[in-house]
């Protein structure tokens, strides 16, 4: 019996490591296809003459750096960047506030609340594609039932996607729009974990409305919050259909942006190295913030 | 353990699956069209709206027929079409006979991925110079195309008629007819100078007529037709909108009555057929009377991919020959309101689709867009979009092609 036991036991650790390996494999196998492949492939095109003619031939010739050098001294790159980041700080911005004010709304508890909050979802339901052609039509400076609406105060038209110093305000608006449902959810779940007592505490101490907010609301928030901010920047950066959908871009570049350029260069320009490069330049940019916020989470546990 | 059997039996089930669909993938080959067998052809093509998918299908069989072939069609979406083709020329899995819209044929040819005509001795001679044009690369023609389309001028016979106004045939007449059409909510004249390939074929028959070039887009000539689209909108007689509106847009504006003329092209008429007045067209009016109208020549040509197979191929030339023949050629042109390019038949044709006259005549004069540059065509057709916005949103026009060149 005694000298049975450890063989019993080696055989058991091997076989559980191989149930462990081979429970990895399926993961590792997905995440091997699904995105190193994707993303090494971006890697080398972007290194590579890749045109259309690579399609036929198989050929692509190593070009090194020309590609990223090609991105970024063309004339669209600097204005392309300063709009990804006016685009991006612009609907986080929105979002957020607005999101978190919806979500404190939605605390209170009354009638149809959830209902509502349901309701509220439907913008992230809807295809992109669907939403952007309709604010096209909402949008429209002639036709559109928002310049008619601000008509019946008096406003003159205002040229939402026909000018180029109102364009990229209007698509930021429209992106704000799409945002806010993934804003309210994750908010609202993180205000529902905050406990109760806190504010019972708290409002003995004479701690109501804004101060409560600001002094238990927010600190208790502040991992909810980063997720949806880091989140939300790594969507809003590669955000592709609402900017095509609505100007496609224009009108005269306005609304160009990094992900924009990307498309272009290798759907319509079919120059799919330039493309990748354009693109590996926006994966860097998310990358950094992603490094930001685990830098950030690591500091908080530490403390 | 018998439940760390279960697990083990599991994981590897899993694991399995995940390998074995993982070969699929790459395991499929030519399909069909391998080894010397020519009794099916694949086609593709980007005819995925009815009415037209039925209308091309009904001359597919017809050739099919002809031809002694049964036929493997596939539609995709026209912005897909050239991102399909990539993905199968990778693949190697091109389909026999493959439609293309003209400007793409130079460049595709260039990859060598397409079988030039000759080696099948199709005649090539009967077709309108244009066509042939656009589908010739390095001396050797890839395609033919049965009927083509072009732009033309449409306006409202009602309102026209009201206001005393004859339809415009130069820019001035033009300027001063939708100055006065437009009034309330409506404008004299819509067009589209969205920012795509779609906004640069809007503007290449003021540009071409004018005697502008895209060999040399920073021209006075380009400029000056860059203006007359500028200070039409600047007047307040075409909508600022037009920057971000497709042709179907404009066809709408011109269907509800909010523009009394429009440039756009006869694959519009189904639509507008069902319109509540009497609308007509003329060729787009010219700079000063007596110039000749020269407007881009759209329109699909069918083409034969380098399959490697010899016996398809042949069939494939032969059946893209039946698809230009004089009686598809006619029937496709009726059908989908389109003009025949076999130039012999057009008068024939006019006789018996009289909505067509003004781009039956259009026509005739109508430029390939790659006829001059060929596969370099994208980059002065990008040129040209980006002038049209830059010029549309306060650049001076004799600017604006200089800084669109610039990138």
């Amino acid at each position: 019996m005694t000298t049975a036991t450890p063989i019993r036991a080696r055989r058991r650790i091997r076989r559980d490591d191989v149930v462990k390996f081979m429970f990895v494999v399926p993961a590792a196998v997905y995440v091997l296809l699904f995105f190193g492949y994707p993303i090494v492939k971006n890697l080398t095109m972007s290194f590579q003459d890749y045109t259309t003619k690579t399609f036929f031939t198989g050929e692509a010739p190593w070009v090194g750096l020309d590609n990223y050098v090609t991105a970024i001294t063309s004339n669209l790159f600097g204005p392309s960047l300063l709009n990804t980041a006016l685009f991006t700080a612009g609907s986080l911005l929105g979002q957020f506030v607005i999101g978190l004010a919806l979500a404190l709304f939605f605390q209170k508890k009354f009638p149809l609340s959830s209902v509502m909050r349901a309701l509220l979802l439907l913008p992230w339901l809807l295809p992109l594609i669907v939403a952007s052609a309709t604010w096209r039509s909402i949008l429209d400076q002639d036709s559109g039932i928002l310049n008619r609406f601000l008509g019946v105060f008096g406003l003159d038209a205002v040229p939402w996607l026909t000018s180029p110093d109102v364009a990229l305000i209007a698509v930021i608006i429209v992106n704000i729009w799409v945002g806010i449902p993934f804003n309210v959810t994750l908010l609202y779940g993180g205000l529902q974990d905050i406990p109760e007592e806190l504010y019972e505490a708290a409002s003995l101490d004479g701690a109501t409305g804004w101060k409560a907010f600001w002094h238990i609301t927010l600190p208790n928030l502040r991992a909810v919050i980063s997720v949806t901010l880091v989140l939300g920047v790594v969507y809003t950066l590669k955000v592709l259909d609402v900017i095509l959908g609505l100007t496609g871009g224009g009108p005269a570049n306005a609304t160009q942006t990094i992900a924009i350029r990307s498309y272009q260069t290798s759907f319509i320009d079919f120059e799919f190295g330039v493309g990748a490069a354009f693109s590996n330049i926006l994966i860097l940019i998310s990358l950094v913030f992603a490094i930001i916020y685990l830098r950030g989470t690591r500091k908080a546990v530490d403390e | 353990m018998h439940k760390n059997r279960i697990l083990l039996t599991a994981a590897a089930f899993a694991a399995g699956t995940v390998a074995l669909s993982g070969c699929s993938g790459g395991g499929g080959d030519k399909g069909g069209d391998g080894g010397g067998d020519a009794s099916t052809l694949t086609v593709l093509d980007y005819y995925n709206n009815e009415p037209d998918k039925t209308l091309v299908q009904e001359a597919l069989d017809a050739c099919a027929e002809e031809v002694g072939v049964t036929l493997e069609r596939e539609t995709v979406p026209g912005a897909d079409l050239i991102q399909t083709v990539l993905q199968r020329a990778q693949s190697k899995t091109m389909p026999d006979v493959l439609m293309l819209d003209n400007p793409d044929v130079q460049e595709i040819a260039a990859t060598g991925g397409l079988a030039p005509l000759s080696e099948f001795d199709v005649d090539t001679s009967p077709f309108t110079q244009a066509i042939i044009d656009a589908a010739t690369y390095e001396g050797e023609v890839y395609g033919l195309g049965p009927a083509v389309n072009t732009l033309g001028l449409f306006y409202n016979v009602d309102l026209l008629k009201e206001k005393g106004i004859e339809p415009p045939t130069t820019w001035d007449e033009l300027k001063e007819a939708s100055a006065a059409l437009t009034e309330g909510d409506r404008y004299g004249l819509a067009f589209s100078a969205i920012a795509n390939y779609e906004g640069t074929w809007q503007f290449l028959p003021f540009m071409w007529s004018n005697g502008g070039d895209e060999t040399e887009l920073d021209s006075p000539e380009n400029a000056e037709a860059l203006q007359l689209w500028v200070d039409l909108i600047g007047d307040g007689s075409v909508s600022q909108g037009a920057v971000n509106w497709t042709q179907g847009d404009v066809k709408d504006q011109f269907m509800a009555g909010k523009a009394a003329m429009m440039v756009n092209g006869p694959w519009q008429i189904p639509s507008l057929q069902e319109a509540d007045f009497e609308w007509s067209s003329v060729e787009i009016p010219v700079n000063h009377a007596g110039e000749d109208s020269v407007a881009p020549l759209g329109g699909e040509v069918w083409t034969v991919p380098e399959t490697g197979n010899d016996a398809t191929k042949a069939k494939a030339a032969e059946f893209v020959e039946c698809m230009s023949n004089e009686k598809t050629s006619m029937s496709i042109a009726e059908a989908r309101f389109l003009v025949p390019t076999r130039t012999d038949i057009i008068d024939e044709y006019i006789e018996k689709v009289p909505d067509m006259a003004a781009f039956g005549e259009q026509i005739k004069t109508a430029r390939a867009r790659t006829g001059k540059l060929g596969a370099d065509w994208p980059d002065a057709a990008t040129v040209i979009y980006n002038a049209i916005q830059l010029g549309i949103t306060g650049t001076p026009a004799d600017e604006a092609f200089a800084k669109a060149e610039q990138g």
